[in-house]
């Protein structure tokens, strides 16, 4: 796609950079400031995962064991939706990857407010301190911690949670959704503007084409939540009823608003891995990725449909009939785009040569475990059926399918991809493929049982279930357990990496790899692209 | 196409009851050990509703499996070592106006029975009984506006269960309806967001407070059917179960002239005492 035009022959004079504090604290360098976000999705997933832990230790078996209080289990299921989301893979995806990879890839020097950059950054570590002070906060009468699920439906968030650690959350969301709309202003700016001679939009890079997107996603759907949470707040504190029936409010407002921000909020989190994915599949296959522009207006169609589909998480509540009816139709038509993007993976790798090593076998991993939970989905979009699976652990499974099998997998295909590149070391390649088959077991024998315990029934956020519902249980604790080794064989792969020190060619990969980040060193000097190349 | 999803439907069915049927049976009112598949329906609507997910089941399946299929050979046809060299092939417009179109088709396929077990769910019949069911935290309060019944109906503790209860489905006092009868509920709540649901009737709607919901069902078969709340409120939200005796029409007459005596009984005595 793209000739290497830069000199690198003084490249060390570039190296020059501030130390300590001035450099991580103040820092405006893209590169570390994707550092600084991929610090904080670790912790973020650390403890994301620990909390799902507890909670799998106490599904394993029915009645209560770990949680004397049931209302702490709601406590632990909330903060493991919030975190996941919010400081496991949003920073990851558009914040470490990103903000990593983005300038490279369209030779630009830097992001194009890096004071922002860096603002963003603070806010959203800010954001994660507030969120895990509220575990802390009274919340619902007798216990701590906001309880009222990622959703915070009201009135449970409002009159049913009179403690502050629900204020807590909402101001931890409020910081954390600023870091975001700052963010995405820097993306949009760079993308658009910031691109390197003769790089058109319809030759950046897939990678970048899914940050465009998400980044537009971001800053149309988070002002709608940053209003739903304040209208929230005033409900909570200062005597408004926005979503008080008592007093002429309504508590659908609440979830129309929550959704028209929570399903565009789904596509942010896998857009990018759907980036990740096309360039990684290109680069293994040694082939260009098949049906480039449909690729990128597929995720242009998913982004814009994502919009006029919210209320599919709402079938249940009580909406009127021909509601239901357009939002089952305009939920089906997601699946046509999603299906490009399935089949051009499928058809990039076909005549190509393809190599099975670590970020390969990931992004194979996400194809099918993300067209599992597609599938699933497609079932949940009718209205009629999801009358049976609305808060059923089918639910669940479905969206650890997208998420926790799909997002996440994509952002551990994209570490073993990019960090060779990012810091210069290989990684440990039978580590890294350890780690697939330990995850991969692991999060089916977690999920997949899930679809079961949902078609017989068994409703989601309960710390106790019917003694039946036992025997998938047992299973799906097991299988969780197998993915937390998964995750520790990371770090481990993590540590080996980066004592062993084995040095990285500028571009490791091959002819396959074609974008501009690999014409640069590894790991790329602090500036890049102080002459900027130029692409053919 | 209805021949089609007739055809799938019997497929699915023979699946569901030759693969799955015998070693994990599915509960009917409850949820058996190992349950693989839906409870089993007690109401024409969720016979429809397992039905279509019968049908929507097979086709996913099968869009699964050749995703994999397709993964598979990809990934042993073109290995490095079998295909060192790779094709530059970027572009097929044929092929991708095939994989834009054919999903549709699919989707037109499962959109239109879709539509119809969704009506079918909205349809309302005219009301044999009603019930008015309120959530509270955390326990249902029901009324038979009609037969002026009212009670509240709470979760029998893991102590108290008497032999044959199951655990956290049993409750004090459950809701008893008359078989083959349109049973309308009307929803409400009062303090949060609950949701009253039966899974053998394929019934679930949220009782959100401040407004005045409606579902319906018509049990075909007596027995016993549990169901759990549905909507996350608070910390017993897995203790407010949800318990249905579907009973004959005679027994359900005599059930609703005990409760009326029983809730008679009271003013009586205190009438007699004031004397």
């Amino acid at each position: 796609m793209a000739q290497n035009a830069q000199a690198e022959a003084a490249h060390h004079d570039h190296d020059d950079h501030p130390h300590g504090l001035r450099r991580w604290l103040f820092s405006t360098n893209h590169k570390d400031i994707g550092t600084l976000y991929l610090i904080l999705s670790l912790v973020g997933g650390v403890v994301g995962a620990l909390l799902s832990m507890a909670m799998r230790l106490e599904l394993a078996e029915p009645g209560l064991q770990i949680f004397g209080n049931p209302e702490m289990y709601n406590v632990f299921v909330t903060a493991h939706g919030l975190v996941m989301v919010f400081f496991a893979v949003m920073p990851a995806t558009v914040g470490a990857f990103g903000n990593w990879m983005v300038p490279l890839m369209i030779g630009a020097p830097d992001m194009a407010f890096p004071r922002m950059n860096n603002i963003s950054f603070w806010l959203l570590a800010m954001a994660f301190v507030l969120l895990v002070a509220s575990l802390f906060m009274p919340g619902a009468p007798g216990s701590t911690g906001a309880g009222a699920g990622w959703t915070i439906y009201a009135p449970l968030s409002t009159s049913g949670s009179p403690g502050v650690a629900v204020d807590f959350a909402i101001l931890a969301l409020h910081l954390g959704g600023a870091s975001s709309i700052l963010g995405a202003i820097n993306f949009i700016t760079t993308i658009l503007n910031m691109r390197a001679p003769g790089m058109t939009l319809h030759k950046m890079p897939l990678f970048v084409w899914s940050i465009l997107v998400t980044a537009f996603l971001l800053l149309l759907s988070l002002p709608v939540l940053a209003g739903a949470i304040t209208m929230l707040l005033t409900d909570r504190n200062f005597g408004t009823a926005f979503f008080d029936s008592s007093q002429g409010g309504d508590p659908l407002l609440w979830q129309h608003l929550f959704w028209f921000f929570g399903h565009p909020e789904v596509y942010i989190m896998i857009l990018p891995g759907f980036g990740m994915v096309s360039q990684i599949v290109s680069t293994f296959s040694r082939k260009p990725v098949f049906g480039y522009l449909g690729m990128a207006y597929a995720m242009v169609a998913i982004g814009v449909i994502g919009f006029v589909v919210w209320a599919h998480h709402m079938y249940a509540a009580g909406l009127d009939v021909n509601t239901q009816a357009y939002f089952l139709f305009a939920t089906m038509v997601i699946a046509v785009p999603t299906g490009v993007k399935i089949f051009s993976w499928i058809a990039t790798m076909w005549g190509g040569s393809i190599q099975l090593n670590s970020p390969m076998l990931w992004a194979l991993g996400f194809i099918f475990l993300f067209t599992i939970g597609g599938v699933t989905g497609v079932m949940l979009a009718n209205a009629g059926v999801d009358r049976s699976f609305h808060d059923t652990y089918y639910v669940v499974a479905h969206f650890h399918y997208v998420l926790s099998l799909g997002a996440v997998f994509s952002l551990f295909a994209a570490w073993y991809y990019w960090s060779p590149k990012m810091y210069g070391y290989m990684y440990s390649e039978a580590i890294g493929k350890l780690h697939f088959w330990t995850m991969f077991i692991g999060a089916n024998l977690a999920f997949f049982p899930q679809h079961f315990l949902g078609l017989a029934g068994m409703p989601r956020r309960y710390a106790d279930y019917p003694d039946a519902y036992a025997g998938w249980n047992m299973v799906s604790s097991i299988g969780a357990y197998l993915a937390f080794v998964g995750f520790i064989v990371f770090f481990i792969g993590v540590i080996v990496q980066f004592s062993r020190k084995q040095k990285v060619a500028d571009n490791p990969w091959g002819t396959g790899a074609t974008t501009l980040e690999w014409t640069v060193p590894s790991p790329p000097p602090f500036h890049t692209f102080d002459t900027l190349p130029r692409v053919k | 196409m209805a021949i089609l999803f007739r055809a799938m439907t019997f497929l699915a069915a023979l699946l569901g009851s030759g693969a799955f049927a015998t070693a994990f049976a599915a509960g009917t009112g409850q949820p058996q050990p190992w349950q693989m598949t839906f409870q089993g329906a007690a109401t024409p609507i969720m016979e429809q509703i397992t039905d279509f997910h019968d049908y929507v089941n097979i086709i996913i399946i099968v869009i699964t499996l050749f995703v994999l299929a397709l993964m598979i050979y990809v990934i042993f046809r073109f290995n490095e070592k079998k295909n060192p060299e790779p094709s530059r092939t970027s572009h097929n417009t044929l092929l991708e106006v095939a994989w834009t179109v054919i999903p549709i088709f699919i989707l037109v396929a499962i959109a239109i029975p879709s539509f119809r077990l969704l009506f079918a769910q909205y349809d309302f019949p005219k009301a044999d009984v009603s019930i008015t069911a309120t959530g509270n935290q955390w326990y249902w309060s029901y009324e038979y506006p009609d037969e002026g019944i009212s009670f509240d109906s709470i979760m029998v503790p893991e102590a108290n269960l008497k032999p044959g209860q199951p655990r956290l489905l049993a409750v004090d006092n459950e809701v008893v309806v008359p078989v083959g009868a349109n049973v309308v509920v009307g929803l409400k709540a009062n303090d949060v967001i609950h949701n009253w649901a039966v899974p053998s009737f394929g019934v679930k709607l949220d009782a959100v407070p401040g407004r005045l919901q409606q579902t319906w069902f018509r049990a075909e078969k007596e027995g016993w059917f549990y169901g759990q709340c549905s909507e996350l409120c608070g910390r017993n939200h897995a203790f407010m179960p949800i318990a249905i005796h579907v009973v004959s029409q005679e027994d359900y007459d005599q059930w609703v002239a005990s409760k009326k005596s029983a809730a008679v009984e009271p003013k009586g005595k205190m009438a007699s005492a004031q004397e």
